[in-house]
């Protein structure tokens, strides 16, 4: 009942907003002025509506938030039991990798395409999900380090003719030098600090790319950059494409292989201590220093790399490629998919990517959906679409081991 | 039979300045293998603080703080960062509890064994037996370690989801994975109940004894100070006011006038 009288107070408040702009009509050329309060009706009755479903959804939130602290269980969802089961993960994990590997079989140029784009933001999220997600350190300058990789197979094809494949490693190599680089003055700062000096980086690397004109020709980007050779097996325009969406896609696999490695080791149980606090992982004996810089040069790894598998794909980049609005998408994708959850990111970035591709047919609204989607996503779900869940340390298997020893 | 045994912490003479407040004022303290050792001294003493400049969290303004962990000689260890100070074999637990709380209590203890093992980046992504052995070693270490305190039905819980007591047990069991020559306890009692310090006193015997470790604690709890301890050293605003064992530091008058004020003891 409160719940209504206040979502009738929101609509009446809406209506009495929006009568100057929605109701009233001046026409100034006969002076006339028209009135159509039924639009301020309809108004009303959307934000009545609305403000209903928002106060329900939010006790809804509050109520399972508070279910789950008096209990004291991690809750479970759906998705995670499932995942967990190995009964249903193989068969989900083996039709979609069918589904993967026939996706040009199926689906025209176009299609395949936006989906090598999209795999490329996977493998992005990915890399940004180790330093964001992993390790807890706030990174907005990711994309310089995408850049540091897509510029270095352009100018190194531009001027010495290095092919793809060699590009490919050394792209990632440069990439983790970079981070490293940046890494050593910029971790000793916290939080807040060290994302401003991170957007600060990676605007420098852009500003550099822009205006060193005679080396890198500055904003008109550099053009005919050379497509990978797939040892003559790819011929003709249509093959490279494919080529491409399959290269895509062994990366994604390979990083989805290594982060989660990563995430269930050592270093990955450091990164986790060193997230929920530093003093005490410290005083265990974790070289702080160290172990953020090997997650950030992880991290720039993964994008130098990718940075040289899209200017092969594109053949061409210029610096309007590698703004701010990257870096700030490829971290939507990772807290909304579920900061550190590898299927999160994957499906956030999925969403993130081919949603605004998709609506083309309503792109006056592209933008506004997106931002709506992001608030949306933020407030019911602030773990992301996929709460990351780590791998349990098996204890009976514990108590087997030290049974066998002791009694 | 004291004398005897090797100094294994020695500090001399530490200092530590906030700006212009002196916190710590030239303290000495020495600790010797297998002793139990207790920094007692009224709020804001500089008990905390004393820690905080061993283990490097700090660095002492003056002084030196010199370890001799194997009989080898001394170490100076002033200034050296925190980490690098427990794989030298400090190991301290928190006045405030500071467990790593959404990690598991088994991995809780695991992040204790990281200055002890190696394996690397590569390690983790190809999983050779080497990598793969130590990990299994770790884990049964860590769990060995929750039985020894009675936490091992816990293993599998969340940190965060323990109850107070069971939490600084387990900020102990974090500590001595790290394989410590000494053990640093900030108020280990503080917040429990008489039956539980009781308990906490034994452990504390029983794991110096297994582990062949020295303890300094900081504590309150006088009772248990008194029984637990084999020498205490007192503090009181940043300056060490007196040493020795129980029963000469109760009969020191300027602990006691420390402690319950000048009145009393003209009284």
């Amino acid at each position: 009942m409160e719940g209504l009288k206040k979502s009738v107070l929101a609509s009446l408040w809406f209506m009495f907003l929006t009568l100057p702009i929605m109701g009233v009509f001046v026409n100034t050329i006969d002076k006339s002025v028209t009135w159509h309060l039924d639009r301020v009706l309809y108004v009303g009755a959307a934000a009545f509506v609305l403000s209903y479903l928002w106060r329900f959804m939010l006790e809804r939130k509050e109520r399972g938030m508070k279910a789950e602290e008096q209990s004291a269980v991690e809750k479970v969802t759906l998705l995670n039991k499932l995942l967990a089961n190995p009964k249903f993960f193989w068969p989900a994990v083996i039709a979609v990798a069918g589904f993967a590997i026939a996706f040009p079989k199926l689906f025209s140029m176009y299609q395949v395409n936006v989906m090598t784009s999209a795999l490329i933001y996977v493998v992005l999220g990915l890399g940004l999900n180790i330093v964001v997600g992993l390790a807890g350190l706030l990174d907005l300058g990711f994309v310089a380090f995408y850049a540091v990789g897509a510029y270095s197979y352009a100018l190194m094809n531009m001027y010495w003719g290095i092919s793809f494949w060699v590009a490919l490693p050394l792209g990632a190599l440069l990439g983790a030098l970079c981070g490293i680089l940046l890494g050593f003055p910029v971790l000793r700062l916290r939080g807040d600090y060290l994302a401003i000096v991170t957007l600060g980086f990676g605007e420098i690397i852009r500003l550099v790319l822009e205006n060193w004109a005679e080396f890198t020709h500055g904003p008109s980007g550099i053009s005919n950059i050379a497509r990978p050779e797939f040892f003559g097996l790819a011929k003709g325009f249509m093959a490279q494409i494919n080529f491409m969406y399959y290269l895509m896609l062994v990366l994604v696999v390979f990083t989805i292989f290594v982060v989660n490695r990563l995430k269930n080791s050592r270093i990955g149980r450091a990164w986790q201590a060193l997230r929920e606090d530093e003093i005490a992982c410290q005083a265990m004996g974790i070289d702080k220093m160290k172990t953020k810089l090997m997650a950030f040069s992880l991290g720039a790894t993964w994008a130098g790399m990718v940075g040289v598998v899209f200017a092969a794909k594109t053949t061409f980049i210029n610096p309007a490629s590698f703004t701010f609005l990257e870096s700030a998408i490829i971290l939507s994708i990772v807290v909304l998919g579920g900061m550190g959850s590898i299927l999160g990111v994957i499906l956030g970035a999925l969403v993130l990517i081919l949603l605004p591709e998709y609506m083309r047919d309503f792109s006056e609204y592209r933008m506004l959906i997106f931002g709506a989607t992001m608030v949306l996503v933020m407030v019911f779900r602030p773990q992301g679409l996929v709460r990351d869940v780590r791998k349990k340390i098996d204890i009976s298997a514990v108590k087997k081991a030290l049974g066998g020893v002791h009694d | 039979m004291i004398n005897e045994r090797r100094t294994v912490l020695q500090v001399k003479g530490v200092s530590k300045d906030f700006g212009g407040l002196r916190a710590l004022d030239d303290v000495d303290l020495d600790v010797k293998e297998g002793e139990i050792v207790a920094l007692i001294g009224p709020n804001g003493a500089g008990k905390t603080t004393f820690f905080n400049c061993i283990t490097g969290i700090y660095t002492p303004t003056e002084g030196d703080v010199n370890i001799d962990p194997y009989g080898g000689g001394f170490k100076r260890i002033n200034g050296m960062k925190p980490n690098i100070v427990t794989e030298l074999g400090m190991a301290r637990t928190f006045q405030n509890i500071r467990l790593f709380p959404s990690m598991s209590v088994i991995e809780n203890v695991m992040i204790g064994c990281h200055c002890r093992t190696k394996a690397t980046f590569l390690g983790a992504v190809f999983r050779d037996p080497g990598t793969r052995k130590e990990e299994q070693e770790t884990i049964l270490k860590s769990y060995a370690l929750l039985q020894e305190l009675g936490l091992d039905q816990y293993a599998d819980e969340l940190a965060r989801n323990l109850p107070y007591g069971a939490q600084r047990r387990l900020e102990i069991a974090r500590a001595l994975a790290t394989d410590p020559f000494i053990l640093l306890l900030d108020e280990p009692a503080a917040g429990m109940n008489p039956q539980e310090t009781a308990e906490l006193e034994e452990l504390i015997v029983s794991i110096k004894d297994k582990h062949k470790i020295s303890v300094l604690l900081i504590e309150h709890d006088m009772k248990m100070v008194m029984s637990l301890s084999d020498r205490l050293f007192v503090l009181e605003y940043g300056r060490e006011i007196a040493h020795g064992t129980p029963q000469e530091i109760s009969e020191n008058p300027a602990v006691i006038k420390a402690y319950l004020g000048e009145e009393l003891v003209d009284a």
